[in-house]
């Protein structure tokens, strides 16, 4: 079977593999944001806790991906085999990205800036939300980006897991020896990627001051 | 240029002042007293305490020993938020918000205050006039769009754009190139006789000092050495004042009358 014939037959699974990629991948990211800005945040307030949280983040990436997701399935609660694992796992691989830039976003804001902020009465939570999430927006977004990236390639290895998404295409091509299939998973996945990206750069773009 | 009454009508007064930082005394046994229309130029070294005691003042930093009376009421008794509303304050580097238009950083305290927006206009534009921008080619303009003197004046207009009885400024002119720096001291001089406004002004130039002040407090080593007039200090017998006025070089020998602005 040729790799178009073999697109349009099955069409309709690339299309719901895609859409369970994409969900994987938005679910873990929605956690990765909602942990890792606040933390990022805090980190830039607590330079004791900094080196720890970052080296812990570090340590994470440095997993192998296929260990990682295998190390969580006898983890209680966590674990097992399916999504939630797998939205477990890509959350912690998009984290250090997103902290790391978060931490590096706000701690880059110029003092002098936050010193006038302080000065004139702003309260904290002014200077937060007017001056120092705005000045570090495009570094956190450019974190965001490669976290994105990051766990759209990842998010193909879930399926390892039984998580589904295209990386169940990738998987079937490797046994069946068949680069169609192989391609059938890796090339939404890649376009998929170019995709966001796409779509990021412009939010980076409409919300940098 | 009348020294301040007691107790009331004061704006600031330090009492016995002191800041340590992990045992380390930075500043000690500070006393002075500013009242409205009066400029204290805080005269020293660097790390002389200058800059630590204005930061004492609006509570970027808290006072280890001693006590602070801003307006009449201790300073302890103020919501820190409101007493900073309350005095305009104005630094070397400016600060300005770079994502901030000029008329965004200049209305930035009355809109904090929430006054009604048709007063923050009319106020910002008064300010930008008062310190010598037109408000037509200015008032949209980021900071990155102005040269570094036009910035301190945005720095000024800000810090007096809610009217605030108090104005503290840490070394508000360092930065500028010495043409720039002559000049915003000479209108700010001319600017401070019109406000009627208690001035903190820190500075590690003995000419500056001399312009612009009604009142020298000399610092050394975290200490207040003692508190001048212009031409009392010229001739003080103090040795760190003996210093100061050495270094003007011989061109403003110890007979001449410190020069003024007006």
């Amino acid at each position: 079977m040729s790799f178009w014939t073999f697109l349009v037959h099955y069409r309709a699974e690339i299309f719901s593999r895609t859409l369970e990629h994409l969900l994987l991948v938005a679910a873990a990211m929605l956690a990765a944001v909602l942990i890792g800005i606040p933390v990022g945040i805090a980190l830039v307030r607590r330079q004791n806790l900094r080196r720890w949280v970052l080296g812990a983040a570090n340590v994470i990436q440095t997993i192998p991906s296929l260990a990682l997701f295998g190390f969580l399935i006898p983890v209680p609660f966590m674990g097992g085999i399916g999504a939630r694992t797998a939205i477990i796992a890509l959350a912690l691989y998009a984290l250090l990205p997103i902290l790391r830039n978060t931490y590096t976003g706000i701690a880059g804001v110029d003092p002098a800036v936050l010193e006038s902020a302080r000065g004139m009465g702003m309260t904290p939570a002014q200077i937060l939300w007017d001056v120092q999430l705005p000045l570090s927006i495009a570094v956190i977004l450019a974190g965001v980006r490669v976290a994105m990236i990051i766990c759209i390639g990842v998010a193909t290895i879930a399926a390892a897991i039984g998580a589904g998404g295209l990386g169940v295409f990738i998987f079937r091509g490797v046994a069946m020896v068949s680069n169609s299939v192989i391609l059938a998973g890796a090339i939404p996945a890649a376009l998929l990627a170019i995709g966001v990206d796409l779509i990021l750069g412009l939010v980076e773009q409409k919300l940098t001051p | 240029m009348n020294r301040a009454p007691h107790a009331d009508g004061l704006a600031v007064e330090l009492r016995n002042v002191g800041y340590s930082l992990e045992k380390r005394q930075i500043v000690s046994g500070v006393s002075f007293k500013v009242a409205p229309g009066e400029t204290l130029m805080l005269l020293g070294r660097s790390g002389a305490g200058k800059t630590t005691t204005l930061k004492l003042i609006n509570r970027l930093l808290e006072t280890s020993s001693g006590e602070i009376f801003i307006e009449g009421r201790p300073q302890l008794e103020w919501d820190p938020i409101r007493l900073r509303r309350r005095i305009g304050y104005v630094i070397q580097d400016v600060g300005l918000f770079p994502h901030w238009t000029v008329e965004q950083n200049v209305a930035m305290v009355p809109r904090l205050e929430s006054w009604p927006e048709s007063r923050v206009r009319q106020r910002v534009r008064e300010m930008l006039e008062l310190v010598g921008l037109e408000v037509a080619k200015f008032a949209a303009r980021k900071p990155s769009e102005l040269s570094g003197g036009q910035r301190q004046r945005v720095g000024v207009a800000r810090a007096l754009a809610a009217d605030p009885p108090i104005l503290l400024m840490d070394e508000p002119f360092g930065a500028l190139d010495p043409v720039t720096r002559a000049e915003l001291q000479r209108e700010f001089c001319e600017l401070a006789g019109r406000l009627a406004k208690a001035i903190i002004f820190v500075t590690h130039d003995l000419r500056e000092a001399l312009l612009i002040g009604t009142h020298i407090g000399l610092f050394a080593e975290g200490r207040l050495a003692g508190i001048y007039e212009p031409d009392e200090f010229l001739h003080s017998s103090d040795a760190e004042a003996r210093a100061f006025v050495d270094s003007l070089g011989t061109e403003h020998g110890r007979d001449r009358s410190s020069p003024k602005c007006d």
